[in-house]
């Protein structure tokens, strides 16, 4: 009931605010919506059951609730910092699509339909249809670069996606060789007749579960799209799509993987999932150093912590909370920086590093956040990412052992030394012209600032209530 | 004819259609097949599925894929077409003589994947999945191949319409309303990206997805 209000709700407020068309009413709507999301879901996390009923198409299992409460989280965030950015922007003259916020709406709407359900034909595509309603917003700046990347990320995400509703359809056929029940894509009835699955088709159907939603995640080799989407979007957008879309695209092929586990073929997808991830991660890590583009630069971060995830979940055991836990941080973090990019690219007008100098004397305020959430995303102690990172190190030194960890933390270190490289040539030096400080918004502010303290409470101390559902999360996904 | 014989007949005649889309360079040549092929894949449910006593559940399948596929796709891409100022895919990566000797050569991969993966359950069809995923790699080849924004959007429908051909071996568990999500994924898809279609034809003037390169490090 509180779920089909939740998925209902704001589809029904995007329509409406695209009739009406106003950008006052609009904004009203927005935040308004991300209130009530908000509250629905503490309460219906609050009142789901610890374990999920089983054969129903819509409910909340531990995963589930983990993914929502984040989305919800990370929505209030861009709301706050979405109102007094389109604001800022009809104030300057730039114009503001009808669709924009209407497509927000229906965005957050297909997100909250892939951490409600459990039959994975809906999950895939509603992790589609995030696609097609977050592509409009991408095409923000009327610029040809912004045009490029929409199209990429349209045609490079939507085929990908497809080669996953194919690995969808090999699991339902798998199911069927099994005596235990029919081809029914629920994840409930597919774990129960996972033991008798056939082997081949199983695993036919995880590499094509991973390669589709492994090209949204943007896990190299298929995250070419990745970096000109995220760089090219609007701020709060590309917070969005960093910090929730990725999520939605994991618990896709945690689902998968969730069969795997259940059959009996967890050692095969985890070598799968370790592999591809440490890739991501030593590509995206050596690809940071001497960005010139710090847009970019933050959403190569993004392919880095993607792979870190999945290697985490590769492993197992501990590191399997410890990349639960990295997902959230990474969410708070990832938003975080975003935003204060969207502070700098209204400072300077330009996302090239070079031309941004002495942005501690321009704008100290956000220039502060940028450093602290660079370290934080970084995994340098007291933040979050830290705690999360060493959990998954640790489970690397255990399992794998040296020849494994040693290469994976060095990838680490390069990641956070570029990235620290190339944000220190923007917040110190001489500005270019000699420009006063620049009065800042208190909204563009405190969403980063929020974020930023969500992480470091996280890395001093994870709440029992949290910790606990990390764990339930966890345990479903074998850890 | 006997059901396996119209099934049969049903899935060479798509054989057909996709070796027309990755062999013409006559853009509406292409969009025609992709009608076509539309008609035949909304026949499969009732053909495969329609003696297993889900009549009406089988047949709204097969109506709203017609529409989808046949119908509405096609009358998007044609005026997408009109809007973007191009008939043929004049210097495609691959020739044509190749592109057609390519579809050949990826038909018999197909064919050869399906005797090596057995079904674990009885079709009325042997051709099911070889044609199934003949059509899957004729649609990634002509997203490759060519250059063109429209040409893309085929290959991603051809794409497409081999994964649903695959699901026909799961019809009977599917609920109807997911099926249809599942169409309308793809009419908005069609959609979203035609309407980049004209945003790019109208700011850079021209549709050709090789000049799209300006973003890189």
């Amino acid at each position: 009931m509180l779920i089909a209000l939740l998925i209902v709700l704001p589809a029904a407020v995007g329509l409406i605010s695209f009739a009406v068309g106003r950008m006052r009413f609009a904004l009203v709507a927005l935040s308004a919506t991300a209130a009530f999301h908000a509250v629905t879901t503490t309460l219906l996390v609050a009142s789901s059951p610890r374990v999920a009923p089983v054969g129903m198409i819509w409910t909340l299992d531990a995963p589930g609730r983990f993914f929502l409460s984040i989305l919800s989280l990370l929505f209030v965030l861009v709301t706050l910092y979405t109102v007094s950015f389109l604001s800022n922007a009809t104030r300057e003259g730039t114009p503001v699509p009808r669709h924009f916020v209407p497509c927000l709406l229906w965005f957050l709407t297909a997100m909250t339909v892939v951490t409600t359900t459990q039959h994975l034909a809906i999950l895939w595509a509603a992790i589609e249809a995030t696609t097609l309603t977050s592509a409009p917003l991408v095409y923000f700046h009327k610029r040809r670069g912004a045009l490029e990347a929409t199209w990429k990320y349209l045609l490079i995400c939507s085929v990908g996606i497809a080669l996953a509703l194919l690995g969808t359809f090999l699991l339902g056929v798998a199911a069927s060789a099994s005596p235990a029940g029919g081809s029914s894509l629920l994840l409930s009835s597919l774990e129960k007749s996972a033991p008798g699955m056939a082997r081949p088709w199983l695993k036919a159907a995880f590499v094509f579960v991973l390669v589709g939603y492994g090209t949204k995640m943007g896990l190299v080799p298929m995250h070419t799209w990745l970096p000109d989407t995220h760089s090219q979007a609007p701020s709060p957008v590309s917070a969005l799509l960093s910090g929730a879309v990725l999520n939605c695209a994991l618990l896709g092929m945690l689902r998968t993987f969730q069969v795997c586990l259940a059959a009996g073929e967890a050692g095969f997808a985890r070598q799968l999932l370790v592999v591809l991830g440490f890739g991501s991660v030593a590509v995206a890590s050596a690809l940071m150093v001497g960005q010139r583009d710090y847009k970019r630069l933050f959403a190569y971060s993004s392919i880095e912590n993607m792979g870190i995830i999945t290697v985490g979940i590769g492993l197992g055991g501990a590191a399997t909370y410890g990349s639960m836990l990295h997902a959230l941080n990474h969410s708070l973090c990832k938003a975080g920086l975003f935003f204060v990019a969207g502070n700098v690219l209204r400072a300077y007008k330009t996302s090239a590093v070079h031309e941004v100098r002495g942005a501690l004397g321009r704008i100290p305020l956000s220039a502060g956040l940028l450093i602290a959430l660079c370290f934080a995303i970084g995994g340098t102690p007291p933040f979050g990412p830290f705690m999360s990172e060493f959990m998954i190190f640790r489970s690397a030194m255990q399992g794998p052992g040296l020849f494994f960890a040693i290469p994976f933390l060095g990838c680490l270190a390069i990641g956070l030394l570029g990235m620290c490289g190339v944000v220190f040539s923007m917040v110190h030096g001489e500005p270019k012209s000699d420009s006063p400080p620049l009065k800042e918004p208190w909204p563009l502010l405190a969403a980063p600032a929020l974020a930023l303290a969500c992480v470091l409470v996280l890395g001093l101390y994870v709440p029992p209530l949290v910790a606990h559902a990390i764990e339930l999360t966890a345990r479903s996904l074998g850890g | 004819m006997t059901l396996t014989g119209c099934a049969d007949s049903l899935l060479g005649f798509i054989l057909v259609t996709d070796m027309i889309i990755v062999a013409s360079s006559d853009i509406a040549t292409c969009i025609r097949a992709t009608a076509l092929q539309g008609v035949a894949l909304s026949l499969l449910p009732i053909v495969l599925w329609g003696q297993h006593g889900q009549l009406i559940h089988v047949a709204t399948v097969s109506v709203s894929a017609l529409v989808i596929k046949a119908l509405v796709i096609p009358w998007l891409l044609f005026r997408f077409l009109r809007s973007a100022h191009v008939r043929r895919e004049s210097a495609p990566h691959v020739s044509r003589h190749a592109a057609a000797l390519f579809a050949t050569a990826l038909t018999a991969i197909a064919f050869y994947l399906a005797r090596v993966l057995v079904l674990p359950m009885a079709m009325p069809s042997t051709l099911l999945v070889p044609i199934a995923l003949t059509t899957i790699l004729h649609g990634l080849f002509v997203l490759i191949s060519r250059r063109l924004a429209i040409t893309q959007i085929i290959g991603y429908l051809t794409l497409e319409n081999g994964v649903f051909i695959f699901g026909q071996t799961l019809v009977s568990d599917m609920p109807f309303a997911v099926e249809l999500g599942m169409l309308l994924d793809v009419l908005g898809g069609v959609f979203v990206m035609g309407v980049a279609i004209l945003h790019i034809s109208r700011e850079f003037d021209h549709v050709d997805t090789h000049q799209l390169s300006s973003l890189k490090d």
